[in-house]
């Protein structure tokens, strides 16, 4: 037991050293993170804001004006009037308007029979943000004559209440989901690329014929980067909650040590991969196959899996990091939620276990 | 000339036997982009599929159990029963537990208002741990809820708002991505290829070795710079095919258009991967620099969200991201059918920053900084 320490501690130490020497080790580790924040910090949002609407006001009558202002002041929107219709038409193509309505000549005389019509163009390539401009001018123009006489008061309504993100903000699923994000870059990608380096330059081989085992050695390696990727988690932690205000509603506690399990669980992948292909080239490129876009797709950062097809959602259910999302966004935003916890972190511990007994596996076997 | 073209060939034809020899790196080439573009076509959809809800009925009347009816028959909301009962407790719980997202929930005067013409409110809840996915499920049930209302006799407004969408008739989020999903799936392996390339030879001394063969410069750039364009462009290639073929989705333009930006595009991403090998000292560095210069490539690209969404610092750093020109070129020349004088404000940043990337790698082989 004495030996396997101070081996261990040997070990460590020249990770530690080997780690500093390089700064672009640092840059992945602590920089990446920190360029990570800003982009989805501020960058990013799902949020639909300024919605570019021109709007041609053919009918000049006063419920026509009151409909647009109706419109302009929602904050959505960012109104532009037009006269004629052919010039919308002319900055629509443009791309300098998004959509526009048109209120035409004959629109006061049909409101008062009850069927006004207002045409409504709008660029469909983004359908979200179609479909997002649609409903809002909706409950906008609706407000607009809400409080006249004569206008009927709609009778059944909804009102909808956002469950633990009161502000429907995007940024308090955006952050947690960077958390993931970051772990599994830092984890995966810079594990996979120096491991495969010392296979290929043969540095590895050196280490095989000194007298420390295999758990030593991928132990060693672990420790560094383990807390390179605790660096990137408490990083994000802190511009979580001192930039961005995003509610962090579970305890610090359990938070860490879900991150720390999925921490194993990502380095253990990078091992993997570095101790299969032995080769910087393919084990980098592997490595951001398996991390970077499928993080970000698949594991439910951005894109909710409930809305994919069944295989779709399997499959995304075969990466660690869509547990490790699924916990996250339960314990930022609705707290500690035991059943949800307990199952992503049993599943997590099995990912754990099963990667490092493969590559445990494999490094024994090359060393025979 | 005759010489100089063999010269070339005879590079290009060792730069390819480099990337394509090893069984293994040559199916990461080729095989992940194609099952990139099946995955990421079908998972990146704001659309919702079904939704899982409860009703929580504390009315028990006639309105209560024709709202109901409405909902489930929408097809978009499917109640599901949930453990511990048929209380709002046990409903949140459930909540919590992510089995179901919405809760619709009726007081016990919701007929009595319903009857007499009041206000009657019906309550609604959403899961807003993906608030976008929750945004839309709420807009569908309000809509649903007012044309309840208008059932029940309720006058509508006197107007009504007639919605034409433009470009994307179906209003189909995947139609949105694919397009997109062409450059940005060739960028990432692009640039790494290519940072990779020269970051390998100097790792193994044998740049110098290929500086001092007869070789100009630019024909030392022009074979490093044209595999990896050879291989961007398959992988784009084959994501097309996927896009036309598998998803089906409509190809309203020329294609030799579509192909003359990519081709655009490519040179610049190897410009960028290029450039990025004369700051690096070996493979493991120029891997490093590659990755971090791709995540926010990628990201600030309009690939998932528009540009016009961001804070304008972030705006104007776009202008140095080929991809921010390429899913816009491939989406107009794809989706709407443009023409490429039209997309000249694409084109140009593409042809600048390639320029500038390509003769800065060029002149960096000899003036290496590391």
């Amino acid at each position: 037991m004495r030996g396997f320490l101070r081996r261990l501690r040997a070990l460590t130490v020249k990770e530690f050293r080997q780690l500093f020497r390089d700064r672009s080790n640092l840059l992945l580790g602590i920089g990446l993170p920190i360029i990570l924040i800003f982009i989805f910090g501020y960058g990013i949002t799902f949020d639909i804001t300024g919605i570019k609407l021109g709007v041609v006001n053919m009918s000049g009558s006063e419920i026509s004006r009151k409909l647009t202002s109706g419109v302009s002041g929602a904050p959505i929107f960012r109104v532009i009037r037009y006269t004629g219709v052919q010039e919308a038409e002319q900055d629509f193509v443009n791309q300098k308007i998004e959509g526009y309505l048109v209120f035409r000549n004959d629109f006061e005389r049909e409101y008062r029979k009850g069927n006004g019509k207002i045409q409504f163009m709008m660029d469909g390539k983004d359908p979200n943000r179609a479909q997002t401009a649609y409903m809002y001018l909706t409950s906008a123009l609706g407000g607009a004559i809400s409080k006249d006489p004569g206008t009927p008061r709609v009778g059944i309504t909804a009102e909808t209440r956002m469950w633990f993100n009161q502000p429907a903000s995007s940024t308090w699923y955006i952050v947690p989901g960077l958390v993931v994000l970051i772990m599994t870059l830092v984890g995966t990608f810079l594990t996979a690329l120096v491991m495969a380096r010392e296979y290929e330059r043969g540095t590895l081989e050196a280490i095989f014929v000194s007298p420390v085992r295999p758990v030593e050695i991928i132990i060693g390696k672990i420790i560094p980067y383990f807390c390179v990727g605790i660096l990137g988690f408490a990083l994000c932690l802190l511009a979580a909650r001192e930039l961005f205000d995003v509610p962090i509603r579970c305890s610090i506690l359990l938070l860490s040590l879900v991150s720390m399990l999925y921490l194993v669980v990502a380095l253990a992948i990078g091992l993997l991969i570095s101790a299969v292909t032995r080769n910087q080239f393919v084990a980098s490129q592997l490595s951001v196959l398996v991390t970077f876009l499928p993080c970000i797709m698949l594991s439910g950062f951005i894109f909710d899996l409930r809305n994919t097809p069944e295989v779709i959602l399997y499959i995304g259910h075969l990466l660690p990091s869509t547990y490790y999302m699924e916990t996250l966004k339960t314990l930022f935003l609705a707290g500690d939620v035991h059943s949800v916890i307990l199952k992503n972190s049993l599943i997590l511990t099995l990912y754990a276990v099963g990667f490092t007994g493969i590559t445990m596996m494999i490094t024994r076997k090359r060393l025979d | 000339m005759t010489e100089s073209f063999y010269m070339i060939m005879a590079l290009l034809r060792k730069e390819m036997l480099t990337i394509f020899k090893d069984p293994s790196s040559r199916a990461l080439l080729i095989v992940p982009p194609i099952i990139q573009a099946f995955l990421f076509g079908y998972v990146a959809t704001f659309d919702l599929k079904e939704v899982n809800y409860a009703f929580n009925d504390r009315c028990h009347c006639e309105a209560s159990r024709e709202l109901r009816a409405e909902i489930n028959g929408s097809g978009f909301f499917v109640e599901k029963p949930v453990s511990g009962g048929n209380s709002m407790d046990s409903y949140i719980d459930a909540m919590n537990r992510e089995e179901i997202l919405v809760i619709v929930s009726v007081d016990e005067n919701f007929e009595k208002k319903v009857k007499n013409r009041g206000d009657a409110k019906v309550q609604v809840l959403l899961d807003g741990r993906n608030s976008t996915t929750a945004g839309t499920a709420g807009g569908y049930l309000s809509q649903i809820v007012s044309r309840f209302s208008e059932k029940k006799g309720f006058m509508n407004a006197p107007f009504s708002l007639e919605y034409r969408p433009l470009y994307n008739l179906n209003s189909i989020t995947r139609w949105n991505i694919l397009p997109a999903l062409i450059a940005t799936l060739s960028l990432i392996q692009v640039i790494m290829l290519s940072a990779l390339s020269v970051a390998r030879e100097r790792e193994r001394g044998t740049f110098e070795q290929l500086l001092v063969t007869p070789l100009t410069q630019m024909q030392i750039l022009a074979g490093k710079a044209i595999p990896p364009i050879i291989v961007g462009l398959g992988q784009s290639s084959f994501i097309l095919l996927v896009a036309l073929f598998w998803f089906k989705v409509p190809f309203s333009g020329n294609i030799l258009s579509l192909y003359f930006g990519l081709l655009l595009f490519t040179c610049a991403c190897v410009g960028y991967g290029l450039s990025i090998s004369a700051f690096a000292a070996n493979m493991q560095q120029a891997m490093l620099y590659a990755f971090v210069l791709l995540v926010p490539l990628a990201l600030l690209s309009g690939l998932m969200t528009p540009i016009a969404n961001m804070p304008d610092v972030w705006q104007y750093m776009t202008w140095l991201n080929p991809l921010r020109y390429a899913i816009d070129f491939a989406r107009r020349v794809y989706l709407e059918g443009a023409a490429i004088p039209e997309l000249w404000y694409d084109l140009l940043p593409l042809a600048l920053i390639s320029m500038i990337t390509l003769s800065f790698a060029g002149w960096m082989f000899r003036h290496h900084v590391v």
